[in-house]
């Protein structure tokens, strides 16, 4: 673990790998829910835990804080969400794969999936858990719009498309689950640390 | 109630924005000069928390249907009331619009927002605790229209205070601190250099012009999440300071942080920056 500064009353941890991301991620959540740690913002990344606003003096407190290795991590709630897989780019995607449709399709719904981070858009959540070896690149040129509620792939990550917007991720399916609604009490349905399935609707 | 007979270029609702949901993919948002919006608020004897309008460049014109207790602050600009300019006995304006009253702000001399509190604040409804209009996410109200609407809230009465008025500087010199990464960019490039604001411009960031920051070391970062006043370089090597739109996370490295970007709210194209080092 290596801490960073950012500005004034801000601290980049880096962690290893994304796994230890979570790790930190619950374990300061939990520490800012018990008045331990003091944090307007709680952020994680790809391979980062960004706090800011922070009190004097916190970056001493984390070292101790250092949390056990997946700890925390499997008792995130789990969200599933059903999945019409007719998706423009199914079949780009499975031909990345070197597999059918079909069999692209079985590996989305048996993959357990979990949210890294959010970010792009509110309620944009990157699902990990797809192996390093099916990460497919972005489409070349964005599509101009994008529908709410698209499941999609880039990187290593799977994402569904809360709002619709321009985007890039080669899409594999839709939802009619609500991802972001500012009316509800917790917004997103998907937050960082949640466990999601993709269950073929 | 007011209606917006001139919108403007881009006025938007703002109040101190909605920081805490960064991790949902929520930005900040709120006033991008948070001095003159609070100094705003103090003036008609708001919380420095209540909802104003903010202008660009251009001001706006509204009318009011009942008689409000008003204050401009920010950009320097000609204010009119029912077309008679206001008097402004602290360097602001502070005053009141009779039942009927058209308030116009007009074309920024100095700076480039205004903002305008009413007693009472604008009181459409909040959205994840703010009013803030988001640009970026789309949060929050409706940027203003012609013909727009707003409610007035309840005035709580409070007395009007007095404040230091906002500095409008020719030439910014801004305090940054570096990291977190300082290390992926030969950094004496952006202390020797000096930038201009460019006309991109807007409440995302403030995008700088000049000499490329120079990479210490290529590749790719993984996204990670970035906070106000942030430095980021993209690979063309042209700084982007944060501002209160700004994206919750970005995949360029962030060279350091600007420790106050209030002088950026009132930056016009071709400002000059320089930075120099904080702590």
């Amino acid at each position: 673990m290596k801490i960073r500064r950012v500005g004034a009353a801000g601290l980049l941890i880096e962690c290893a790998d994304a796994d230890r991301v979570e790790d930190w991620r619950a374990e300061l959540w939990r520490r800012r829910e018990t008045g331990e740690l003091r944090a307007v913002e709680i952020v994680p990344g790809a391979r980062t835990v960004l706090l800011d606003g922070v009190a004097p003096g916190t970056a001493e407190l984390l070292p101790e804080w250092e949390p056990g290795h997946g700890e925390i991590r499997a008792e995130g709630p789990l969200v599933q969400i059903p999945t019409i897989f007719d998706g423009d780019d199914l079949e780009s995607v499975a031909g990345l794969w070197d597999v059918t449709a079909d069999e692209a399709v079985r590996r989305l719904v048996e993959t357990p999936l979990s949210v890294a981070f959010s970010g792009f858009a509110p309620g944009f959540a990157y699902l990990r858990g797809l192996p390093d070896a099916w990460a497919v690149p972005r489409l070349a040129a964005p599509r101009p719009r994008v529908p709410a509620g698209a499941v999609a792939l880039a990187g290593g990550y799977a994402g569904i498309y809360p709002t619709a917007s321009p985007g890039g991720w080669r899409l594999v399916g839709r939802t009619d689950q609500n991802l972001f609604d500012v009316r509800r009490e917790q917004p997103a349905l998907l937050t960082p640390g949640t466990r999601v399935h993709l269950v073929a609707a | 109630m007011i209606t917006v007979l001139r919108a403007g270029p881009l006025t938007t609702v703002q109040d101190l924005g909605r920081p805490g949901w960064a991790h949902l993919g929520v930005p900040r948002s709120g006033a991008l000069d948070e001095q003159a919006l609070r100094l705003a608020n103090r003036f008609v004897g708001n919380p420095d928390d209540t909802a104003g309008l903010e202008t660009t460049l251009l001001g706006c014109t509204l009318r009011f249907a009942e008689a409000t207790v008003v204050a401009v602050t920010g950009a320097v600009a000609r204010v009119d009331v029912d077309g008679r300019p206001v008097e402004r006995p602290h360097g602001h304006q502070l005053f009141e619009v009779p039942a009927g009253g058209v308030l116009d702000v007009g074309q920024a001399a100095r700076g480039v927002r205004s903002y305008i509190a009413v007693a009472g604040g604008i009181a459409v409804e909040p959205v994840l605790g703010s009013r803030s209009t988001d640009t970026l996410s789309g949060l929050g109200p409706e940027r203003l229209t012609d013909g727009t609407v707003l409610p007035i809230g309840v005035p709580g009465g409070a007395p009007p205070l007095v404040g230091e008025p906002s500095r409008i500087a020719g030439e910014l010199v801004l305090g940054i601190r570096l990291g977190p990464r300082d290390d992926w960019f030969d950094t004496s490039g952006l202390f020797a250099s000096s930038y201009d604001i460019s006309p991109l411009s807007n409440r995302i960031g403030a995008r700088l012009a000049g000499p490329a920051l120079t990479r210490a070391h290529a590749g790719e970062l993984p996204s990670e999440g970035v906070v106000l006043g942030s430095v980021q370089v993209p690979a063309d090597g042209q700084p982007i300071i944060f501002l209160a739109d700004h994206p919750t996370t970005g995949g360029y490295p962030v060279v350091g942080v600007v420790g106050n970007v209030t002088p950026l709210a009132q930056a016009r194209p071709g400002t000059t920056v320089r930075f120099r080092e904080l702590d």
